[in-house]
This record gives C-alpha cells, structure tokens and sequence, in this order.
C-alpha cells in the first residue's frame, strides 16, 4: 500500500487518509503566529493585572472615584463611599476581597463573549491556533458537550453586563464631585471614568446576543420597524466588537489603575474645574 | 511590461501518493496564480491536473491552497508576492485529492443534500410571492456563495478531524440552514421543521467554535460567523436553552 492510503484513522487531519500527502502540518510562509502571540499576551496581562487589583482588596477608593473592579461594592467590608455603589448584600461573613463577588459577572460576560472565544480557543488552545494551521489536539468537540456547551449562557451574562454598566455609569456621574462630595467639578479621573464608560457600553451594547436579542430572532423586519432600526444600529457597532472589546478592556483596567495611583497616595488627581 | 522568473513547488501525484515539485516559471505583470499554472501546463507538464472554468472569481472551481492559505488561484495575484519567494500550491488539503491540484469536492455535495430545501408557503402560487426588501437582505448575502468550498476547506472541525465530517455539515452549509431560516417566505415552521434546533441537532452547529477562519477565507466577503453562525447558535439558544423563550412559548401555545 502506498503512503497515504491507509485506513482513516480516528484523528485524521490534514496528514492521512485520502488527502494528499503532504507532511508538513501547514505550509504558511507569513507570520500566522504573531496574532495569537498578541493576543495570548494581551490576554494573559490583563489576567495577571486584575488578579492583582481583585485580591488585593485595597486602594479602590479615592473620593469620588471609584474602582470599576469594586463597584458595585456588596459586602460589609467594602469601604463606605459617600452615595456611593456600596450595598451590603452578602454581610460580615465575606471576608476577602469584596471585588471577587461582582466581577464573576463581567469576566463571565466576556469569557463567553464571541469574539474572546475566538481569542482564547485560538491563542490559549489552539484550536486552531490560525486558519489551515494543523491544530494539535486528536479529538474536537467544539461546544457540543460540557463544558464548553456552557458558552450558550452568554446572553444571561449580557443581561447582567447591562445592570454592571448601569453602576458604572452611576459612578462617573459621581465623579463630577470632588474630594468633599460637591457637585459641579471634573478632574483627570472624570475624563477617565467618562471615556471608560463610553468604550463598556459600546463593547456591551455590541454583543451578538444583543444584536439577536434586539432583532435578529425577528423573521419579517419590514414589520417591526423600530427593531430593525435598532438592530441595523447594533449590526455597525457589532462589526467593531473586537476592537471595543479590546478597547476597553484597556479602558477598564486604567481606569482601575487610575484610581490605584490616587488612592495609593502617588499623585493628586488634576482638576480642570 | 516586465517579466521575470518565478520559482514555483507544485504538488502532483495522486492518492498513492505524491510531493511537490520545482519549476522555474515566467510571470508577467499583471498575471494571476492560475496564468502560472496554465503556463505550466503549456510549456512544461502537459499532464497537470488543474480544475478551473471562468478564471473571473465567479464558478468556484480553482480552490486551491497558496503558501499554505486557501485561495481562488485567478484571484490571487502574482504581485502579492516578492520575487524571490518561492510560491507552493496544493491542492485543498481537507477533501480526498483525485490528481495534482484536483480534489474529490463531493463531501460538499453529500451536505447539500442534507440540508431540507425551502417549504413553499402554502396558498400563494408562483408569481404571488412578495417580499420586502429589508427583509430578504440577510438571506441575498449568503446567496453570494460561488460554492469554491474554501471555507470548507480550511475549517479546522472537519480539516483537522476526518472522523467529525459525518456530524458537521461546515461553514457554507450551516449558512444555507441560515438562509432559509431568514427567509420571509420559508413555511419550514408551519410544516413541523424547526431550522434552529435542527442546526444544532442534524448539522452539527455546536462544533464550530466561531474561529472565524471561514470568513478570513472567503472570496466574497461573505461575514460567515457573524451575519449566519452566531445568529444560528443565538436561534439554536432560544430553541434550547433559554428557559425564558421555552417558558413563554409553552404559556402561548396554551393560550392561543
Ligand atoms: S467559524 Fe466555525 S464554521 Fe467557520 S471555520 Fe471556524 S469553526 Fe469552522
Ligand atoms: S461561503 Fe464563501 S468561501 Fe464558502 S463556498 Fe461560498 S463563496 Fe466559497
Ligand atoms: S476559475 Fe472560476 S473562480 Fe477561479
């Protein structure tokens, strides 16, 4: 028998079976590898900053800023922050970082976002690790068992994404105070609240569940005008998604960095007014 | 107009086997992959298997694999290249190849057939069928397709693991399901076909892991994995496992 005519075997790929015989596993000559580098570092940064930030359980407030990993702050230990998004749902017996309760929601909401799938599945488990690269794994499933069947829940945690940006949106408002709680003031942290908060409800509202969501179940859009306009509307944001997804993770994770240096004493928050 | 030569490995053999082969070739400006091969074929292996027909982007026939990435060979231009590379065209690597740059694309078919074809809707005849036009956009992009079977190809569900092509109908196919799902028209519904959990249950929706390699690969821009794939999966989601949509559907049906 010649080579490459054997049985199938089980995990054929692009190297057995009837396929032409071809031993390299890929044959790209550009530099497929350098988007799933990126992208894994990225990643993986964020990762290590926010495991940080959310441990750490300090330095999350400088009136009138706010953290964005710490609010809403629901646990007895937070800090009390002057009308601020303190509720103390869980009570005395939390004891770590109060930060760990509310940020399973945004990690859950990007974690099953559709374009971090992508992300991680590509750079972190290189399935595959870039189109025609032979990925390494014998078996593929996809999402058709547990536990990646569980991506399905991404709408839920789109739900509760809105309710998070509610809060956010809630503190940069609180940001137009000043150290002492009165209204009518900005400062450098207020431009970075409102750009942050601009970038989360972008990437949020650009959500392909949303976009289902507002309109895209819909069979006949010529009868549900005001939908269709919403859902052409989300439709331009959603081709972004990666970018805003990127954007603001950056975005989120400064603002977090921002309220670190002024509450740890580095510097004093610049006022324009 | 200036020509120079271009060093080409091409893959020839058959299912016993084969490799690639050097050639030194002549390309003048302005030419296309294919007018190499051609030119091949005309000056230096009269034998060479190579599909093609319109050689405009428009049959789909020329599907190839260019440096390892699958390409329309009369679509990709010799000047993407530096003179100096050696440029190395296969055949698709995922279906069974039948000679040289020739593969057996009959798993494709094997997958239209699988997909139910459009439900007429009952009492409207031929001529009477009337649609908006905001409301057939969605299914006019997928009729796009030049069926070159790229986004088959480099779909690492089936490229990678020949044992999931029985349960994974690939990336064109499962945008078919999502045509007819967005059709206007489609009476699937009324006659007891449910296209949204049937992509998930019979063509095997779950497998694709939204990678997006299709859509990187198709020649006519179609968004493959956002415009039909995750709306399929959101559809396959109310189906199944939104318990709020299967609650409310059981309160309606009892009502109405
Ligand atoms: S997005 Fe899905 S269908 Fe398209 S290539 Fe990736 S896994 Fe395959
Ligand atoms: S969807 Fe695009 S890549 Fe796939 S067969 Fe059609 S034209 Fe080719
Ligand atoms: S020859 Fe028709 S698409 Fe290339």
């Amino acid at each position: 028998m010649a080579t490459g005519t054997e049985p199938q075997q089980n995990s054929g790929g692009v190297r057995t079976g009837t396929r032409a015989a071809i031993a390299a596993p890929h044959l790209r000559t550009d530099r497929w590898w350098l988007a799933p580098a990126v992208t894994a570092a990225g990643l993986f940064a964020f990762v290590v900053y926010s495991t940080w930030r959310a441990f750490s359980n300090a330095h999350y407030y400088a009136a009138p800023y706010v953290s964005p990993f710490y609010s809403p702050c629901l646990a007895q230990n937070c800090r009390t922050m002057h009308a601020g998004p303190n509720a103390d749902l869980f009570g005395s017996w939390w004891g770590i970082s109060p930060a760990i309760i509310i940020l399973i929601f945004p990690l859950g909401f990007r974690l099953t976002c559709y374009y971090y799938r992508k992300a991680y599945y590509r750079s972190f488990w290189a399935s595959p690790p870039a189109c025609a690269v032979a990925e390494p794994h014998q078996k593929y499933t996809g999402e058709t068992r547990f536990p990646l069947i569980l991506q399905n829940v991404h709408r839920y945690f789109f739900y509760f994404a809105l309710l998070v940006a509610g809060v956010l949106t809630y503190d940069t408002v609180l940001s137009f105070r000043d150290t002492h709680y009165r209204w009518g003031h900005m400062g450098l942290g207020t431009l970075v609240f409102l750009v942050n908060i601009v970038l989360i409800w972008a990437y949020t509202i650009s959500c392909h569940s949303c976009r289902h969501i507002v309109g895209g179940k819909l069979k006949h859009f010529s009868k549900h005008p005001v939908r269709y306009k919403a859902w052409q509307f989300v439709g331009r944001l959603n081709t972004r998604h990666m970018q805003l997804a990127w954007a603001s993770l950056l975005s989120v994770a400064l603002a977090d960095f921002y309220v670190y240096l002024v509450a740890s004493g580095v510097f004093d928050d610049p006022r324009f007014f | 107009m200036s020509s120079y030569e271009a060093r080409f490995k091409v893959w020839r053999g058959d299912v016993e086997g084969g490799g690639l082969q050097d050639f030194t070739v002549e390309v003048h400006d302005g030419e296309v992959v294919l007018d190499i091969i051609h030119r091949l074929q005309a000056t230096q292996t009269p034998d060479l298997a190579v599909r093609w027909n319109c050689k405009a982007g428009k049959c789909g026939s020329c599907s190839a694999e260019i440096n390892g990435r699958p390409r329309l060979m009369c679509m990709t231009r010799m000047s993407v290249f530096t003179r100096e590379e050696t440029i190395t065209v296969t055949p698709l690597r995922t279906f069974p190849v039948i000679r040289d740059l020739v593969t057996d694309v009959g798993f494709n078919y094997q997958k239209a057939r699988e997909v139910p074809a459009f439900v007429p809707p009952a009492g409207l005849g031929p001529g009477q069928y009337r649609m908006m036009q905001e409301d057939v956009d969605r299914s006019q992009e997928f009729r796009k397709c030049i069926e070159c079977f790229l986004c088959q190809d480099t779909c690492h569900v089936v490229r990678d693991h020949e044992e999931n092509k029985t349960a994974f109908a690939g990336p064109r196919f499962l945008m078919r399901v999502a045509e007819l799902d967005m059709h206007p028209l489609d009476a699937a519904a009324e006659s007891g076909l449910d296209r949204g959990r049937s992509a998930q249950d019979d063509h095997g929706l779950g497998y694709c892991n939204i990678t997006k390699c299709c859509t990187e690969v198709c020649p006519e821009g179609i968004r493959i994995t956002d415009n039909a794939l995750i709306p399929m999966k959101e559809r396959a989601v109310d189906r199944k496992y939104d318990p709020l949509v299967w609650l409310g559907s059981k309160i309606r049906r009892r009502t109405t």
